[in-house]
């Protein structure tokens, strides 16, 4: 379902993701593990089309991101790392305007609108204005516009980023369930999250996968059965690479 | 289809902020005031609006017309809702498109609640209606024209305040350009070609025979190029920046 070949990009002189492959079949619940500026948004910023790579390629569904951008991008539902939503716009309407981009119209619109509300647990403020919102719900309005077209393949940006507990527990469970149809390929810092919501992790460091395998093998090959231990191994620390 | 969507969110975006009424009130009261005020609306007696109405608006449109469109872009760029527009099955192109009409139609707003004026030259005088037709389209061709610039200075930042002042800039000049006065002196100082030249870059020579009721191709060619070449140079800079 996404298929990334030897994908990369460069800023300048700086080289934020190198040579990168990997896959995420349906069913699949990829965990994309990685220090700050490890260049985990950067892929998925080209996975989902917002800027083409320097080089390499992904497909979506089978279709390249490259080639065909406007075809690939109606089988990716994608939370960007902000939740960037429009704050004059109340949580019904949003996601309406969304629906509408994505092709939805009349009732199939409507049904999209309110199962997504449903989905994400939006029915207390689906009629509020987005600029009252807390993070938690930004967060959850968000990611339900990333649902409104059941996409065979979902691209989640540190979704359970400043959530609360309760809220981390609901997103985890619904990337669960969801991944049990879908593709999905999420990033976070958070360990623990690998072993709640995904059926395989990467761990990225510098543009660069530096370990890959089911969350039981990880913690094999970390040696203790820690993930913790093995993220700290395998990756490296800024302080370490400024010095 | 999509552009279509975008221009309606564009649009009750506008409606829903103080910005659109704050701008077409403050239009009102200048391009009447000055109508009647330095204008000489009465003591002039002249039913063609051209001097005494018309020939003030690229001068309200030079300060106001980017008030209205240094946020198409720079507003996106900032919260990060480009991301959206970036990822979502929606060209660079209708995005443009659908944004530039949104902001037209606001000051299509504004004009057309200036029939007041109309209905008074139509009942004190006799008119050549007309010829003031052919008026509101010259003052709508160099608003949008205004516009199509601030929306390309738009894609070029994320602060709104820098746009405005670099669009209020170039507007100024290409109001001044083919101003009789400011080439008069430019006449003193440079060779009648190099002053042509400057002129031909200005609004007036375009604007001012629409005003005087001539619909003449080549100023209708001239705004619509002009306008073309500022969306397509809008496309240009999105592209790059993310590329």
């Amino acid at each position: 379902m996404i298929e990334v070949e030897s994908l990369t990009k460069q800023f300048g002189s700086k080289i934020a993701v190198n040579n990168l492959s990997f896959t995420v079949k349906k069913g699949e619940v990829l965990g994309f593990l990685g220090p700050n500026g490890a260049g985990k948004s950067t892929t998925m910023r080209m996975i989902t089309g917002f800027f083409p790579p320097t080089s390499g390629d992904a497909r979506v569904c089978g279709i390249s991101i490259v080639d065909n951008p406007a075809e690939a991008k109606t089988k990716i539902g994608y939370l960007p790392e902000s939740a960037p939503l429009y704050n004059d716009m109340t949580v019904t309407g949003f996601l309406k305007f969304c629906a509408s981009i994505r092709g939805l119209n009349g009732s199939a619109k409507k049904d999209a609108v309110e199962r997504a509300i449903e989905t994400c647990f939006l029915n207390s403020v689906a009629l509020q204005s987005i600029d009252t919102l807390s993070k938690g719900y930004r967060h959850r309005t968000c990611l339900a516009q990333a649902l409104l077209h059941d996409p065979e393949v979902l691209i989640l940006d540190e979704p359970t980023d400043g959530l609360d507990p309760n809220q981390k527990f609901e997103v985890r469970q619904l990337i669960k369930r969801l991944g049990q149809t879908k593709a999905i390929l999420f990033s976070t810092h958070i360990l623990e999250e690998v072993e709640a919501s995904c059926t395989r992790a990467v761990i990225v460091d510098r543009g660069v996968i530096v370990a890959d395998g089911t969350p039981s093998e990880l913690l094999a090959q970390s040696g203790t059965g820690s993930l913790t231990d093995l993220f700290r191994a395998v990756t490296s620390s800024d302080t370490e690479v400024a010095a | 289809m999509s552009s279509c969507t975008i221009y309606k969110r564009e649009l009750s975006s506008y409606f829903s902020q103080p910005t659109a009424y704050a701008i077409i009130v403050i239009f009102l009261v200048l391009s009447m005031g000055l109508a009647f005020s330095f204008g000489k609306f009465m003591t002039v007696g002249d039913a063609s609006l051209e001097w005494t109405f018309f020939f003030w608006q690229p001068w309200i449109y030079m300060l106001l017309a980017p008030a209205v469109g240094m946020r198409l872009w720079a507003d996106e760029q900032r919260t990060g809702t480009i991301e959206l527009l970036g990822t979502f099955p929606v060209s660079t192109w209708s995005a443009i498109v659908g944004k530039f009409f949104a902001a037209a139609t606001v000051w299509l707003v504004a004009l057309l609640l200036t029939f007041p004026i109309v209905i008074t030259v139509n009942y004190l005088g006799d008119p050549d209606n007309g010829a003031i037709l052919a008026g509101y389209i010259g003052s709508f061709l160099v608003c949008c024209t205004f516009l199509a610039i601030t929306m390309l200075v738009s894609a070029c930042t994320r602060d709104q305040v820098v746009c405005l002042i670099v669009s209020v800039a170039i507007c100024v000049t290409m109001v001044l350009c083919g101003y009789d006065d400011f080439t008069r002196e430019l006449g003193k100082a440079a060779s009648p070609g190099a002053v042509e030249a400057v002129v031909s870059m200005g609004v007036w020579d375009h604007f001012s025979s629409l005003n005087q009721g001539l619909l003449r191709l080549q100023d209708l060619v001239w705004f619509a190029s002009f306008i073309f070449v500022c969306l397509l140079g809008t496309s240009a800079i999105l592209s790059s920046k993310r590329a």
